[in-house]
C-alpha cells in the first residue's frame, strides 16, 4: 500500500504527543515538582492544543530561511556604510537603549522558557516552550550581531551585558524578568507569554520597528521583524496558555486574573521607556506613543479581553490608569533621563522647535499644559551654558525600580506617592499597581536590589559617584553619557556629513 | 464584533499574500505602513493556500507564512489549506 | 500569602534594612509641584542630622537650580512627613522628629507655581 501523505494535524500529533512516554518507575510529582505549588489545577494535559501546528522539522526549515534573509541584509548594511544613512545620530541612542535594556531580556526569556519547558508534564506545552526558548536565543544573537556594527562607530554599546547587570535604569528590565523567572512556571507563562508577549510586545516591536525603517535603520528593522515573525507564534502560545488554564478548572480563574493584573501593570511600567523612545528618539516619527497605545492596547487588547470575558476574565485591574497615562508617560520618562543623562550610557537632548510642535499636536491635552514650558526652560539653561543635570540621586519605586517620576492621573502636577509598612519597615511605590504587587508578596519584593540604595550601602564601588559610574557601571565618562550636543557621537556624525555643530556655527557668525 | 488583524513585512512575497487576503476577505482593510502592511477585518480573516498559489503561479506551503509574518490579533486556526484568525 | 513559593514559610532577605546603611538612614525629599526635578530625591544621612542641616545643606544642594528656589518664604512652607502634616523644628534631629528609615519629607510652597506656572 502506498504511504499516504500525513496532514498537518497528524504530523503535529506524531511529532509532539507521540514523543511523550508513561513514567513507570518514578512518581510524576517527583519528575515535575513545580507543577502544583502555585495552586493551578490541571486535570487533563491532553486538552492542550497548539494552534500553530509547527513541528521541529518545519521549525528548523523556516528559521533557517529567516536567518539567511536576515544576514543577507546585515551584510548589505555593513558593506554600504548603513550607519551613515540613518536620519540623525540622535536616533542611535534608541538603539543603545534597546541593546542594553531589551536584548538581555531575550536572553532571560531563552533561559526562562528552557526552564519551564522542562517543568510542564504536558508534552504540547513542553514542545512549544522549547521552540520559544530557541527563538529567544536567536533573537539575542541576531540583535547583538546587528548592533555590533553600530558599536564600531558610536559610543555606549561596548559593555551591554555588564551594564545590564549593574546600571541603575537597567535594573528596571532586569528585575522585571528576574521577577518572572523566579515565579512558578504557570505564572511565568501568564507573565511573559500572555501579558507581555500577547498584550504588550506589539508596542515594542511593531510601531518602533516601523519607526526604525522610517529612520533608515535597515539593520534594526530587519532583526526586529525577523524576531517579530517568531513573536506571532509566541503570542499564540500566550493566548493558548490562558485559554487552557481557564478551561481546566474554575479555581484557576482568580489566580490567572491576579497574574494578569500584576503583569499588565509591570509590563506597562517597563514599556514606559519605549514610549520615550518613540516620542523623543525617532527623528522621523511614524506615530506617537499615544496613537500606538490606542491601536495596540486599547483596540487590540480590548478585543482580546472581550473574547476572554466568557471565562470570567476582566480587563487588567489598572488598565484605566494605564490608559490615562498615555498622555503623560513618554514626557515623564524623557524628563527622568534628561535629569540623569550624566549617569546614563546614552545621550538625551531637548527637542527642537519643530519637534516640540509635533508633540503639542499629538498631545493636545497634556504637552503644552504640563511639559512644554519645562522643556523650553531646560533649553534656555543649555543655551546659557548651564545644561540642567539633577545633582541628587533619585528616589526609586520598590517594585518597578523606576525613579518616582510618575504623577497622579487626576492631578498630573503632583508626584504619586504610595507607601506600605511590612515587618516595621517602610516601602515606597510610584503607583497603586506597584504597591498592590508588593502587598501581595512582600517577602519577594523586600529583596529588590534598588540601585540607589545599593550605592548608599557602598556596594557599588564606594561613595564616590564618579567612580560608581566609571568603574562599577563602566560608563566611558564624557563619551557615553551627557547631552548629545557636544558628544563625540555628534562630532563624528557632523564630520561624516560635513555638518557644523551649533557651537561652531555660532562662533563663525560671531 | 472585534477586529482581527495580521501584519506582514512589506516585501515581494507578501504582496501576493495581500492579494490573496483581499480576494478572500472582500471587506478587509489594507494599510501600508513603513516597512509593513497591516490587514484587518471584522471578526474573521482567512488566508487560503490555494488562492496564494494562484497569485504566485507556483506551489506554496502555508507554513512559510511565518517567514513574512510580523504580528497577529485573534484566535488562530491553521490547517494545510487555511490560516484563520477569529474572535468569538 | 507572603509569597507564592515552593519552600514552606519562605522569607526573603530584606536588602534595605537600616543596618546595611553604615549608621545612616535613607530619607527622601520631594518638592511638590516642581517637576523640573523629575522625582523626589534620596539622601543617606545619620538619624541625628538636625532639621536645620536638612534646610541649610541637603535641600539647597538638591533644589537650588530652580528659579523658584530663592523665592521660597521658609516660614510659609508646609511640610508633610509620610503624607501627614508636620511642623519640624530646626534644632530637632530627624530621629526625634519621627523621620525614620525610608521616610518621605515633602515641602509645599503655595504661590510658587513652577516654571511659567506649569508646576514644573
Amino acid at each position: 500500500m502506498a504511504a499516504r501523505k500525513l496532514n498537518l494535524k497528524e504530523r503535529y500529533s506524531l511529532l509532539t504527543r507521540d514523543l511523550d512516554w508513561e513514567y513507570s518507575y518514578r512518581d510524576k510529582k517527583e519528575i515535575f515538582p513545580y507543577e502544583e505549588f502555585e495552586g493551578i489545577k490541571i486535570t487533563d494535559w491532553s486538552k492542550w492544543e497548539d494552534p500553530f501546528r509547527l513541528t521541529m522539522d518545519a521549525y528548523w526549515k523556516y528559521q533557517a530561511e529567516k536567518e539567511k534573509k536576515l544576514y543577507a541584509i546585515f551584510d548589505a548594511f555593513a558593506q554600504n556604510n548603513g550607519q551613515q544613512n540613518v536620519t540623525d545620530a540622535r536616533y542611535i541612542n534608541a538603539i543603545k537603549v534597546f541593546l542594553t535594556g531589551v536584548s538581555p531580556l531575550e536572553y532571560q526569556a531563552y533561559s526562562g522558557y528552557a526552564h519551564v519547558g522542562r517543568q510542564f508534564s504536558g508534552v504540547g506545552a513542553r514542545t512549544a516552550c522549547q521552540m520559544q526558548s530557541i527563538d529567544e536565543l536567536r533573537h539575542v544573537q541576531t540583535q547583538v550581531h546587528a548592533m555590533s556594527h553600530y558599536n564600531k562607530f558610536f559610543d555606549g554599546f561596548q559593555d551591554f551585558p555588564h551594564m545590564h547587570d549593574r546600571v541603575w535604569y537597567l535594573s528596571v528590565p532586569k528585575s522585571f524578568f528576574d521577577d518572572a523567572r523566579s515565579a512558578g512556571p504557570f505564572e511565568f507563562m501568564v507573565a511573559i507569554s500572555f501579558s507581555f508577549e500577547y498584550v504588550l510586545t506589539n508596542l515594542l516591536f511593531v510601531p518602533f520597528m516601523s519607526g526604525a525603517a522610517y529612520n533608515g535603520d535597515m539593520a534594526t528593522v530587519t532583526f526586529g521583524f525577523s524576531a517579530q515573525s517568531d513573536e506571532a507564534r509566541h503570542m499564540t502560545l500566550g493566548l493558548e496558555v490562558i485559554k487552557f488554564l481557564l478551561e481546566q478548572h474554575p479555581d484557576n480563574v482568580p489566580i490567572v486574573q491576579r497574574w494578569i493584573d500584576k503583569w499588565f501593570w509591570r509590563g506597562t511600567r517597563l514599556l514606559a521607556i519605549v514610549a520615550m523612545m518613540m516620542d523623543y528618539m525617532l527623528p522621523n516619527r511614524v506615530m506617537s506613543w499615544k496613537e500606538a497605545w490606542e491601536v495596540y492596547f486599547e483596540e487590540a487588547g480590548g478585543a482580546l479581553f472581550k473574547d476572554l470575558a466568557r471565562y470570567g476574565i476582566e480587563m487588567p485591574k489598572y488598565a484605566a490608569t494605564a490608559i490615562a497615562e498615555k498622555e503623560h508617560i513618554s514626557h515623564q520618562v524623557w524628563s527622568i533621563f534628561y535629569n540623569y543623562t550624566h549617569a546614563a550610557a546614552f545621550h538625551t537632548w531637548m527637542p527642537d522647535e519643530k519637534e516640540m510642535d509635533w508633540l503639542s499636536e499629538k498631545y493636545p491635552n497634556s504637552f503644552d499644559k504640563h511639559y512644554r514650558k519645562r522643556f523650553e526652560h531646560w533649553r534656555e539653561m543649555e543655551r546659557a551654558g548651564e545644561r540642567f543635570y539633577n545633582p541628587t540621586l533619585p528616589m526609586l519605586c520598590n517594585t518597578c525600580q523606576i525613579p518616582m517620576g510618575f504623577t497622579e492621573m487626576d492631578d498630573p502636577t503632583l508626584t504619586a506617592y504610595r507607601q506600605s509598612v511590612h515587618k516595621g519597615e517602610r516601602y515606597n511605590f510610584c503607583s497603586d499597581g506597584c504597591k498592590d504587587i508588593f502587598d501581595h508578596e512582600p517577602e519577594k519584593y523586600v529583596q529588590s536590589w534598588l540601585p540607589v540604595h545599593q550605592i548608599y550601602q557602598g556596594n557599588c564601588g564606594g561613595a564616590d559617584i564618579e567612580k560608581v559610574l566609571s568603574e562599577y557601571y563602566r560608563i566611558n565618562m564624557g563619551k557615553d553619557n551627557m547631552d548629545f550636543h557636544g558628544s563625540p557621537d555628534e562630532a563624528r556624525w557632523n564630520e561624516w556629513h560635513n555638518l557644523q555643530s551649533a557651537e561652531e556655527r555660532l562662533k563663525k557668525a560671531g | 464584533m472585534s477586529k482581527v488583524y495580521m501584519a506582514l513585512q512589506d516585501n515581494e512575497e507578501a504582496h501576493y499574500l495581500v492579494e490573496a487576503l483581499e480576494e478572500d476577505n472582500p471587506d478587509a482593510t489594507v494599510d501600508y505602513q513603513p516597512a509593513m502592511i497591516r490587514i484587518e477585518n471584522e471578526g474573521h480573516l482567512v488566508l487560503k493556500r490555494e488562492t496564494v498559489e494562484e497569485k504566485m503561479g507556483r506551489d506554496w506551503d502555508l507554513q512559510s507564512l511565518h517567514v513574512n509574518l510580523v504580528t497577529i490579533g485573534g484566535n488562530v486556526d491553521e490547517t494545510d489549506d487555511e490560516f484563520t484568525l477569529s474572535w468569538n | 500569602m507572603a509569597v507564592a513559593a515552593i519552600t514552606p514559610d519562605y522569607t526573603g532577605e530584606r536588602l534595605d534594612r537600616v543596618e546595611n546603611f553604615h549608621g545612616n538612614i535613607v530619607v527622601y525629599v520631594g518638592w511638590d509641584r516642581h517637576l523640573m526635578f523629575c522625582s523626589p530625591v534620596a539622601f543617606a544621612t545619620p538619624p541625628d542630622t538636625t532639621f536645620g542641616k536638612v534646610l541649610d545643606e541637603l535641600i539647597p544642594g538638591a533644589f537650588a537650580q530652580h528659579p523658584d528656589f530663592e523665592k521660597i518664604d521658609w516660614d510659609q512652607v508646609s511640610w508633610l512627613l509620610n503624607g501627614e502634616a508636620f511642623t519640624p523644628d530646626r534644632a530637632a534631629t530627624l530621629e526625634t522628629l519621627g523621620v525614620d528609615h525610608k521616610s518621605i519629607i515633602r515641602l509645599q510652597t503655595p504661590g510658587l507655581e513652577g516654571i511659567g506656572g506649569s508646576h514644573s
